[in-house]
């Protein structure tokens, strides 16, 4: 059933939200202005309704199996929302005192050094508020690195063809040229190529480890020999960190810079796209360069560092502090693992992505790289069925939805054909791994049988297909009463 | 084990399933130099009654002390039924909408967001939010270099009275493609006009302007802007959308209008929690849209011709242009952004018009009570919004402390920003504070004032 836009209610009875006064507005007539604002008008319950319907139109965790690779869509516990929620928390003005602050700045400092623990790294700054901006971060910090060293030539960045597609808008966003790296055919990088690129003009290199492709990359010790010996710097995306938390360290891997998703690994909630927290560490040699604020803790009290303090800082990335509020929920995410069940995180989650793996393999899939161990996530390949039968890897994406799984991550990383690229998470159950097996097989089946059916998917969603074609072709992007009669915006 | 739901007999048979041994193996392509042993560091597991326990002790200890700071976030009352409804599991757990056909709801909200957006802004396409204010504003500033293909300049007039944390990011976020912030400089508060003279807007391609501004003045809005587009240069305009339900918005700013506008969206519905999760907010003019960094959301059909919802315009981001992408930006504040709108769905255009008057009324008389004090000046005569700025006899850090320990958190000292005006304090009383509270503040800085004097 449609739901109508919120503007097409229109209840009279709606009051404000404080006692409406005889105020008027101390201001002149001319600032103010004389238009009628395109806000709804419904009632209370109208409104509440309305959202609540449209929430469940929505596929989620709470709801549903969502092997999103490279997303970690693994479970967002309440009470870490609850906590973060608490009234204290929520009611902290950002320029206050530290002194009615201390709970909170214990709080973060007590992340920023969990945090260092888990990744290898000296020191860690919070503010980033995603991880395309922790990904900013990283890449402006080892330009400045190289700029307090007068050498300043270096401006291009490596990236490996399978990265993130953030990676080269980051170093383009930074001023650097990018330089594009091939796999090799078993999945990890083109070192040869690597060795003849690396140079005097190389700031850094920018790596996923694990990879997009669900590899852990073999050859790290040597790629960072090579950079480094052409002093250049080497980037962790830390994308994929579920894989390896406390198996491998990526400081110890070699890597000077690092950005975290707190919204993956340390499970703080998507949102439906956001708020993230990309949280950044550094080694030693980049910390004089920390984006600002961070926590200190100076004779027992808790006070932000400031860019008089570290005047080789980058600089401030948000208005204040960051996302405080999704840092408050990875905290409590954090210490309510403790060690142990941090060190459990990357074990289940790489144990649930070999099994289904495996699973799938013997279901009759083709897995991209069938000679390697999956990390957290994997990939199939649907090329042969899509050329036997026309079903291709989205029209499955979208039959699955049909069968109640959100789809995997379509067609990236771009290297693989007809790809679905599958990350189940630890807080899957096998039940939950072994129903999604069954529903690819018989997507396949059907596939076979009955093509033009599969092509049609999803059946029992909202809508149909959407044609993204007339979406994009003739915009509408902004919705207008009938009464207005203005162009569409 | 915490949120990990494999018993016993799950792993025995998932690992001979994959046909290894024991769970070490499965991580056997990993260097062996490279394995540690473990976390060490990393505390023992706290139960969830313990957790809570310490969180709840944390929260007390910051206490709650009657705020009377602005300076880009506002103490707003949030209606119960916003974070009730944002934080259901299907909007709370949901990833970014690629999927459409099951993220129907996301998608909707989001139209329905760049709606109002629009509409506060009196612009024509909004975005579906970016990370904050300050990142909103630098995205503003880059947009405008890539749409004004008139004068190809990489230079950005930025008033001083335009909030030192947004000129601070930007300069940040603009380094790297060596695009320049030049500074308009200030008198009594706003915009120095004389100083126009001496510039030509051609030499820019974006004129910002913040009304009200950092400071809580109304600035010329309409003199900049005329005054940008005379010269082929584009109009950011950096608004607060509370303010948008009373003031002129920067659609109708000059004769033609502010070719974009962006923002802090925090005061529609977002609690101050320590400085985030709020959301920028970016809307433009139909003609520089595909300049736009971040996701947008448009309306389309489905294959049975029934209206439904999609991302769009997609060949600007960075998951398809890569290197070439207007933006790396791939996050938006999605579940923020969906709170914002249920909170302007509640208030609807007279509960906001409402709230803002308030705001306006209260720091009124919160500037009447205080420079009634001996010592208290008002800095400036220009009108104000809801932010206003005072000037002491004394510097203002010692009043804010003494203030402080009283539980009143007396404003913003401007000293460090803004030198120039001396014992400067920025002060503001929205909806929340009761006239009582005034007369607290009022109180207590009386007893203040004098006892030091």
């Amino acid at each position: 059933m449609t739901e109508p836009l919120i503007f097409e209610y229109s209840s009279a009875s709606r009051q404000g939200f404080v006692a409406d006064s005889d105020a008027r507005p101390n201001l002149l007539a001319e600032v103010l202005r004389t238009d009628e604002l395109m806000l709804p008008s419904a009632s209370e319950l109208e409104v509440v309704r309305h959202y609540t319907r449209l929430s469940q139109q929505n596929f989620s965790i709470d709801t549903q199996f969502y092997p999103l690779g490279s997303c970690t869509m693994k479970y967002n516990p309440r009470v870490c929302n609850r906590l973060a929620m608490l009234p204290q928390f929520l009611g902290r003005h950002p320029l206050g005192p530290v002194e009615h602050g201390q709970g909170y700045l214990q709080t973060m400092f007590e992340l920023q050094e969990m945090l260092q623990v888990a990744t290898g790294m000296a020191a860690v700054s919070l503010t980033p508020m995603a991880g395309a901006q922790g990904e900013f971060a990283g890449v402006a910090m080892i330009r400045a690195y190289h700029e307090s060293r007068g050498d300043e030539a270096r401006n291009q960045i490596i990236v490996p063809d399978a990265a993130h597609g953030t990676n080269p808008a980051t170093a383009t966003m930074c001023g650097c040229e990018v330089v594009e790296i091939p796999t090799r055919e078993d999945g990890d990088l083109d070192i040869d190529r690597l060795r003849a690129v690396a140079g005097s003009n190389t700031a850094g290199i920018m790596l996923t480890n694990p990879s997009t492709l669900g590899l852990f990359e073999r050859q790290i010790e040597e790629i960072a020999a090579i950079i480094h010996a052409a002093g250049g710097l080497l980037y962790y995306d830390g994308a994929n960190l579920n894989a390896i938390l406390g198996k491998t360290l990526p400081g110890d891997m070699g890597f000077d810079v690092i950005h975290m998703n707190l919204h993956k690994t340390f499970s703080t909630p998507h949102g439906g796209g956001g708020p993230g927290s990309g949280a950044v560490g550094v080694t030693e040699r980049l910390k004089p360069f920390l984006p600002v604020p961070f926590v200190q803790k100076v004779d027992g009290r808790y006070t932000w560092a400031t860019e008089e303090q570290y005047p080789q800082s980058i600089g401030r990335l948000s208005a204040f502090m960051g996302n405080a509020g999704v840092l408050l929920r990875a905290y409590v995410y954090m210490r309510m693992l403790g060690r142990t069940g941090m060190e459990r995180v990357s074990d289940f989650a790489v144990l649930n992505a070999n099994y289904l793996m495996v699973c799938l393999r013997e279901a009759g899939f083709e897995v991209a790289f069938p000679e390697r161990r999956a990390s957290h996530e994997f990939i199939v390949s649907l090329k042969q069925i899509a050329r036997e039968t026309g079903v291709t890897a989205m029209d499955f994406a979208k039959a699955l939805l049909d069968y109640g799984f959100h789809a995997p991550t379509t067609y990236f990383p771009l290297l693989v054909p007809e790809c679905l690229l599958i990350e189940p998470t630890e807080s899957e159950s096998r039940r939950s791994l072994d129903g999604f097996v069954a529903a690819m097989a018989k997507i396949r089946d059907a596939a076979y049988s009955d093509p033009d059916t599969v092509k049609q998917a999803p059946l029992t969603m909202p809508v149909r297909r959407l044609d993204d074609v007339h979406a994009a072709k003739q915009p509408d992007l902004v919705w207008q009463s009938a009464e207005s009669g203005q162009r569409k915006g | 084990m915490p949120f990990v739901p494999h018993t016993e007999s799950d792993i025995s048979t998932m690992l001979s399933r994959v046909g290894v041994a024991a769970l070490g193996e499965l991580f056997d392509e990993i260097p062996a130099g490279l394995r540690i042993k473990g976390l060490e560091g990393i505390g023992p597991a706290l139960s969830e009654a313990e957790i809570t326990q310490l969180m709840q002790m944390r929260a007390r200890h910051d206490g709650e002390p009657l705020c009377f700071i602005g300076a880009g976030a506002y103490d707003h009352y949030v209606p119960a039924a916003v974070w009730d409804i944002a934080t259901r599991g299907e909007f709370y757990s949901a990833y970014t909408p690629y999927q459409a056909e099951a993220s129907q709801g996301t998608l909707q909200v989001i139209y329905e967001f760049q709606t109002m957006l629009a509409s506060l802004t009196g612009l024509e396409v909004s975005n579906a939010s970016l990370y904050d204010g300050a990142t909103a504003f630098a995205e503003a500033c880059l947009m405008a270099v890539r749409a004004n293909r008139k004068n190809r300049s990489r230079n950005i007039l930025v008033p001083r009275t335009l909030s030192p944390a947004y000129r601070e990011v930007a300069r940040v976020m603009l380094k790297g493609q060596r695009i320049e912030l030049v500074e308009l400089p200030m008198r009594d508060g706003i915009s120095d006009l004389k100083t126009l003279d001496n510039l030509s807007a051609g030499d820019f391609a974006a004129v910002a302007i913040q009304n009200p501004n950092f400071l809580g003045s109304l600035d010329h809005v309409d003199v900049l802007t005329d005054w940008a587009h005379s010269g082929g240069a584009l109009v950011i305009g950096v608004a607060n959308p509370m303010a948008l339900a009373l003031l002129k918005p920067p659609g109708q700013w000059g004769a033609a209008g502010a070719d974009i506008a962006c923002g802090e969206g925090q005061p529609m519905g977002i609690p101050m929690s320590s400085g985030g999760p709020y959301f920028g907010f970016l809307v433009c003019r139909q003609a520089v849209i595909r300049q736009m960094p971040g996701r947008i959301v448009g309306r389309t059909v489905d294959l049975e011709g029934k209206p439904g919802f999609t991302l769009t315009l997609q060949a600007r981001e960075q998951h398809i242009r890569r290197s070439r992408a207007t933006s790396n930006i791939c996050t938006n504040q999605g579940l923020v952004a969906t709170a914002a709108t249920i909170y302007m769905s509640l208030l609807g255009a007279p509960g906001l018009r409402s709230v803002a008057t308030s705001c306006n009324a209260n720091t009124s008389a919160l500037v009447e009570a205080l420079i009634a004090l001996p010592g208290v000046t008002r800095s400036f005569a220009a009108p104000f919004f809801h932010e206003a700025v005072l000037a002491f006899d004394r510097p203002v850090a010692g009043v804010l402390d003494a203030l402080s320990s009283n539980g009143i958190l007396g404003g913003y000292d401007l000293s460090a920003d803004y030198p120039e005006l001396g014992n400067a304090l920025l002060v503001c009383a929205t909806e929340m504070r009761s006239a009582a509270d005034i007369s607290a503040y009022a109180d207590t800085a009386r007893e203040i004032l004098g006892a030091a004097a």
